[in-house]
């Protein structure tokens, strides 16, 4: 084909041939035989595109931007015959340096592109840098060509999904892991058949927009440890995978091998859920690295004081100025082009409160950014969950600006689920209402605008929570001021690890409590990687620093706590064969179908009689089957978080089918929990529900007939 | 190392035998020679690889672009040595092409 008139090169410079560029998309992309390369910035006065050959020390040219190549605020220019496998770039921003004024120009700095789709620069997970390299975070191309095999977003209805939260390294980076590429995104492929045995349907991953783990490293002053930044949350470039979570990253194929276990994630029906943040970046305070956005539009990009310093809602150093139009646009690019070129299946914004702030820092009723994002027509399938609240004092759980679109982490769930199973008085009013979804938050949405936990990479792990009273933080470095205090947990009687088996009967015992009240609650139930076979961070809970064995999933106790990952493994089966736990609009409280009894009951040790009072510690419900969106069993759970054993008087089921035994935290496996039908019936009317324990009744309803 | 091609055509099919490395250096001129057997629009083409120890992105890429060009292709990467089916595998590369130990069944001259 002839090389069309457009993209003739018309300049030249050292042998480099190029031509005005197109102004959208912003980036680099290819055209014809040349690359265009697109970059806004609205107060600088000229800007410098900045070519390296891969790996080079040194720029093999640099071309400024001629006055004409600029359109308003965006420079633009094609150049030709580049290696596009052997290319970096940058760009060079000139203006005035007054950081009273907000304005940070620095001709001297090379800048990532904000909308780099590849970086260079941490290609090996903690390799260590040249930190004499005068270009550390390296701008380079993505290409089109990834064969998806028909590959498409899976689309699952968000009532339906078990969320399971996990760290891309952490998951796998354990030698016990036993898989050829431990640490990586295809580390999680070869995991995928122990996903799919746990029965999840979702991975929600810990930031991947590629960080730098070598930020603020340090050494534990006693222990000599290196600490680094493990959890990434704090954003290099949000178009560009983490090249140092692929065991291809060397070779700078990231994209090929994220997209490869994002399409055998999907063959196997798992969805994949990003953790983003969008609250800060990198680039910390005033006395932080200038790596991109603060030498490009310093006062487009960050909210900033009247005396040009940075506001810090984030508790990171700055914050992302995301209702100022140039941020908001760059991040609603950002997340399209994720949904589009990666077929993500939804967003977690990390305290996406701050999306909700205008330039000044203030809450705004109406954010442009939040309702941008709730109608967008390429996230319309996304699902969208903001964690509620951030570091400004924000909290806005039950109230976040959600255009009926948006669900939440829902911080009540789990603090009053862990008060109840340690058990604090006073909570079973509140616990009633948790497990319906929270109608009290959420009523104008549904129960799936309630994702439930009760931990997260943010706290204790499931273990650490029935193991520790305090967190034990010392290996942070930080004199154990760090993590939060108001942890809900409570250690069976011994702090840490034990060698009582009393003690252990009841850890476990009280993780199976855990297991089952986030499985049969109303809304979305997240699981934290390796709570199912009880993964300890050995009362560590802020391990954001930690690469290594306090953060590695040890996959030896999937065998040392089978028992443990056998019942996850069954309660989330039970959860996925029972509709009626799994709603997508709140309970009526009326009996739809004429069974004699409402959608939802509530008991007590007394059939209709729960006990709200601040002694009480027991609680029981019940759904009725045929009252479900699909016909389902009658089930009751009844919960005893009392230190003694309980009578628990039965409702009768809708038909005359006798309630079975589902579960029973309180024995050992594997009477514990059964498969469905498969439990032992009971022929009275009274259960005893032992010691902090569950249990849980199925009652078949298929004879039911129709009304009363 | 070098790259040292080695090419042949007949019938519909198309052979390239590789040693050395496809690097960043050495990527371009696989590409002009896959280019070139793709001249006569061949069927199969047998990428003969026992030889190569180092294969980068650039080079996968030429396999993307083989088929960009021409969807029908059949293209068996033959021997390769284990860290080139441990990329293949990982980036997905692996799905769209025959890895084969084996001379493939396709009436294919030797080189």
């Amino acid at each position: 084909m002839e090389t069309r008139i457009d993209y003739y090169p018309t300049h030249e410079c050292a042998g480099f041939r190029f031509r005005k560029g197109h102004v959208l998309p912003f980036g680099a992309n290819l055209v014809g035989t040349g690359v265009n390369f697109s970059v806004y910035s609205s107060a600088a006065e000229s800007c410098t595109l900045v070519l390296f050959r891969k790996h080079e020390p040194e720029p093999m040219v640099e071309i400024e931007f001629p006055r004409s190549f600029r359109i308003g605020g965006v420079y633009s220019m094609i150049v030709f015959d580049l290696d596009y496998e052997d290319l970096e770039y940058g760009y060079r921003f000139s203006g005035p340096h007054d950081p009273s004024r907000g304005l940070r120009f620095d001709h001297s700095k090379i800048l990532s592109d904000p909308y780099a789709r590849v970086l260079g620069g941490r290609d090996m997970w903690r390799a260590e840098p040249d930190w004499n390299n005068i270009y550390q975070h390296r701008s380079r191309l993505a290409f089109d060509d990834f064969d998806w095999e028909g590959d498409h977003p899976l689309e699952t209805p968000i009532q339906d999904l078990v969320f399971y939260e996990l760290h891309v390294r952490g998951f796998t980076a354990h030698s016990s892991s036993q898989i050829s590429a431990p640490g990586t995104f295809a580390g999680i492929r070869e995991k995928i058949p122990y996903l799919k045995e746990l029965g999840i349907n979702c991975v929600e991953l810990l930031p991947i927009y590629e960080f730098d783990e070598w930020e603020n490293n340090r050494r534990h002053p006693e222990t000599g440890e290196l600490l680094l930044n493990y959890w990434g949350y704090s954003t290099v470039a949000f178009f560009a995978p983490k090249a140092g979570y692929a065991a291809t990253g060397g070779l700078g194929m990231q994209v090929d091998e994220l997209k490869t276990t994002i399409k055998e994630l999907h063959r196997n029906g798992i969805e994949v859920v990003l953790d983003v943040v969008f609250n800060h970046t990198a680039e910390g305070d005033h006395r932080g690295p200038m790596i991109s956005f603060r030498g490009i539009d310093n006062q487009a990009y960050y909210m900033l004081t009247p005396e040009g310093y940075y506001y810090n809602f984030s508790g990171c150093g700055n914050t992302l100025n995301c209702n100022h139009p140039v941020a908001r646009n760059m991040v609603i690019d950002c997340l399209r082009y994720w949904a589009a070129e990666y077929h993500i299946d939804g967003f977690r914004f990390d305290l996406a409160s701050i999306l909700g702030r205008d330039q000044s820092g203030a809450p705004l009723p109406n954010p442009p950014l939040l309702e941008s994002l709730a109608f967008d027509p390429v996230l319309s399938k996304c699902k969208l969950i903001a964690e509620a609240w951030d570091a400004g004092g924000l909290y806005q759980v039950g109230s976040f600006p959600a255009y009926g679109r948006w669900a939440e982490w829902n911080g009540k769930y789990r603090d009053v689920i862990r008060r109840f199973i340690k058990g604090d008085e006073g909570v079973t009013g509140e616990i009633a209402t948790r497990i319906q979804g929270s109608p009290d938050l959420y009523w104008y949405r549904g129960p799936t605008a309630s994702t439930n936990f009760i931990t997260c990479h943010d706290g204790f792990t499931l273990r650490d929570l029935v193991s520790y009273n305090g967190k034990h933080n010392e290996a942070n470095g930080e004199n154990n001021n760090d993590g939060g205090n108001d942890n809900n947990s409570w250690n069976c009687g011994w702090e840490g690890e034990s060698t009582d088996p009393a003690v252990n009967e009841l850890r476990i015992r009280q993780m199976k409590n855990a297991a089952t009240i986030l499985m049969v609650s109303q809304g979305v139930p997240m699981i934290l990687m390796g709570d199912e076979i009880g993964r300890t961070q050995k009362g560590n809970n802020n391990a954001y620093c930690h690469d290594n064995d306090y953060s590695w999933m040890d996959w030896d106790l999937a065998e040392a706590n089978s028992d443990l990952l056998r019942f996850f493994q069954k309660i989330i089966a039970f959860r996925h064969a029972h509709p009626a736990l799994r709603r997508n609009r709140f309970f009526e409280h009326r009996d739809i179908r004429g069974t004699g009894v409402a959608d939802i009951t509530f008991h007590g040790l007394q059939p209709f009689a729960p006990d709200y009072s601040d002694l009480s510690r027991c609680f029981a419900f019940m759904l009725s089957g045929p009252n479900a969106n699909e016909p389902d069993d009658d089930i009751y759970i009844a919960m005893n978080m009392y230190w003694e054993a309980l009578p628990f008087r039965l409702p009768r089921s809708c038909t005359e089918s006798p309630w079975k035994i589902a579960i029973n935290t309180f024995m050992p496996p594997p009477q514990d929990i059964f498969d469905r039908g498969s439990g032992p019936s009971l022929d009275h009317d009274e259960i005893i529900v032992g010691p902090r324990s569950i249990i849980v009744l199925t009652a078949d309803t298929r004879s039911f007939k129709g009304e009363k | 190392m070098p790259l040292t091609l080695n090419s042949s055509s007949q019938g519909n099919t198309a052979r390239l035998s590789l040693a050395g490395e496809v690097d960043g250096t050495t990527a371009p001129i696989f590409r002009t020679e896959v280019d070139k057997l793709l001249t006569s629009a061949p069927r199969i083409l047998v990428l003969d690889v026992e030889q190569l120890t180092f294969m980068s992105s650039a080079g996968l890429r030429v396999l993307i672009f083989a088929k960009q060009k021409q969807p029908l292709l059949s293209i068996y990467v033959l021997k390769p040595q284990p860290p080139i089916v441990d990329t293949l595998r990982k980036t997905g590369f692996y799905d769209g092409v025959y890895v084969t130990d084996t001379e493939p069944e396709t009436g294919t001259p030797t080189a």
